[in-house]
């Protein structure tokens, strides 16, 4: 019998395969193509406090294993989403993961405040509400002149620790590799309460349009995900499982049975998929059963069995 | 999984490609296919060209690496196709205009089909395909080669148009609506989009379209548009 199951502060995942934020909307789409329920968690759609048009012009172009995008946060504002999404969130059975951003401090606050308070009066009423709260750091800091919060560590210490107190959630904070110090990042986070990592965020990276003499995208830069990205992911995940305690969530160019298990033996406790799902749209269930016909084939009956095992 | 049955050259870089199985679906719907492994990493929007009792057909132009990969594939070859995704072309009543540039001819086929008496326009820029498999579907039939075929479309003389092809184009298409509504007769124009995407459902936002009423997906609540709720940012 094969034990696929993870906890993460008291929040059980059935297997350790979560739905990337980003990529999988708040699984409507997907749910029409497979039972999503079959996954470990789904992590939805970066919200802010107030509803993102998100950005112009080109928003994806194709790289070479890997793809870059510029969506620019597009989203429907985190109290649309407790009225809108939520209620169809109730229906899964799968954790539910909620990723929040901001381009603010305020804003971090006040979007985690209203998600605690829907949280409180769901649990009062019985309901099943948001698992945990994903935290996206990697968003532009307006004070700060547009610097990403992800990349100081005193920077996103000050985000980590005032949503630390606006929610008594289980709380993963979300890294970004342009972080300059990624292992010392997610040290603070741990001093600081979070009860997760999770990593990686993409990376920035660029395309030009050599005809037209422009970046291909109005943000000039975008972020880069896909199979290209794995080898850095995994480096990181297996630096920041070295040196912290609480449970690392990796993440980075998924696409088979194999990479879940490579995130694995770096130390992560359970993984995400993101850009996999667009290469196939059943990515979810497609990793499932692999996942557990190679546990059975090598006779791995938990991952505690090989979790940070190099 | 699907079978190629054939994959027909018809001009330039142009082919015409028939897979079989049970695939349905409406005018202006796309399907997302994909011949290969992981790289090219995204698989790739095709609209219906025809829906048959055996299979599906699309008409494709070799653009990059995935549709160079589709080109190269044969008969008994597999496919992977999801689908059909999209909102496409209404039912429509009345008379009715198809233009297509291009490439863009590709959806019209099976709109031609189902509004059998349609006015079609076809043009292209420098070797026309597939327009004699057009001919017996149309009430008349206008090529227009090297030239601009919507020059040859009075907007007024019709209820609905459907125009399919590229950007400039369907900017123009848009334009030309406007206009018919002071010359007394104002058609429905419909544009069907051509967007970057990534998922094709509606999940990863990629594909997003600028319109009157916000943001919306190319892929889930278009391709198909009414000109009208569209605004052009370029």
């Amino acid at each position: 019998m094969i034990n696929l199951t993870a906890n993460i502060a008291g929040v059980h995942f059935k297997n350790p395969i979560i739905m990337a934020s980003g990529t999988f909307g708040f699984g409507r789409e997907y749910s029409k193509l497979y039972d999503v329920s079959l996954l470990g968690g789904i992590s939805g759609k970066g919200l802010t406090l107030h509803a993102k048009a998100g950005n112009p012009g080109v928003r994806v172009f194709e790289t070479a294993s890997g793809m870059l995008n510029s969506v620019g946060l597009e989203n429907p504002g985190v109290e649309a989403f407790l009225a809108k999404e939520l209620p169809y969130w109730e229906t899964l059975d799968t954790a539910r993961l909620v990723n929040l951003g901001g381009n603010t401090l305020h804003d971090y606050v006040l979007g985690a405040e209203l998600i605690q308070r829907d949280a409180d009066a769901r649990s009062a009423a019985g309901k099943p509400a948001v698992d945990m709260i994903e935290l996206n750091i990697s968003c532009p800091n307006v004070k700060e002149g547009g610097i990403a919060f992800g990349v100081k560590t005193p920077v996103a210490q000050e985000v980590v620790r005032a949503v630390r107190a606006a929610t008594k959630l289980p709380l993963a904070v979300k890294l970004s590799p342009n972080a300059e110090d990624i292992a010392g990042m997610a040290e603070m986070c741990q001093e600081e309460g979070a009860d997760a990592i999770s990593l990686i965020n993409t990376i920035s990276g660029m395309k030009i349009d050599v005809r037209r003499r422009r970046s291909v995208f109005n943000n000039l830069y975008a972020g880069l995900s896909g199979p290209a990205i794995k080898p850095v992911a995994l480096r990181m995940v297996h630096q920041v499982a070295k040196r912290v305690t609480i449970p690392v969530i990796g993440m980075g160019g998924i696409t088979s049975a194999t990479d879940i298990i490579e995130f694995i033996m770096a130390g992560a406790t359970v993984i995400q998929v993101g850009t996999y799902n667009f290469m196939n749209l059943r990515a979810g269930s497609t990793l499932v059963e692999e996942l557990q016909q190679f546990m059975i084939e090598e006779s791995i009956s938990s991952l505690d069995e090989i979790r940070g095992i190099i | 999984m699907a079978t190629v049955i054939s994959n027909e050259r018809l001009a330039d870089g142009v082919y015409h490609l028939r897979v079989e199985g049970d695939h349905g679906g409406t005018m202006g719907q796309f399907y997302m296919l994909r011949a290969w492994g992981a790289y090219p990493l995204l698989s790739r929007p095709l609209s219906i060209h025809q829906v048959n009792e055996d299979g599906v057909d699309f008409l494709y132009h070799v653009v990059g690496e995935g549709t160079k990969i589709l080109a190269g594939l044969e008969p008994g070859d597999s496919v992977e196709l999801e689908g059909p995704f999209g909102t496409g072309f209404p039912a429509v009543e009345g008379k009715v205009a198809l233009v297509g540039g291009g490439i863009g001819i590709a959806p019209l086929y099976y709109c031609a089909q189902e509004l059998p008496g349609s006015d079609i326009y076809l043009g292209f820029s420098r070797e026309a395909f597939r327009t004699e498999a057009f001919r017996p579907l149309a009430a008349e039939l206008t090529v227009n080669v090297g030239g601009l075929v919507l020059d040859s479309v009075d907007f007024t003389s019709y209820d609905h148009i459907f125009v399919c092809g590229p950007h400039p184009m369907l900017k123009a298409a848009q334009l030309k609506g406007i206009a018919a509504e002071t010359a007394g007769k104002r058609p429905n124009v419909y544009l069907s989009l051509e967007n970057r995407m990534a998922c094709g459902i509606g999940a990863c936002l990629v594909c997003s379209v600028s319109c009157r009423d916000g943001q919306r997906k190319a892929c889930a609540d278009g391709p198909v548009f009414l000109a009208d709720e569209v605004i052009f940012n370029d």
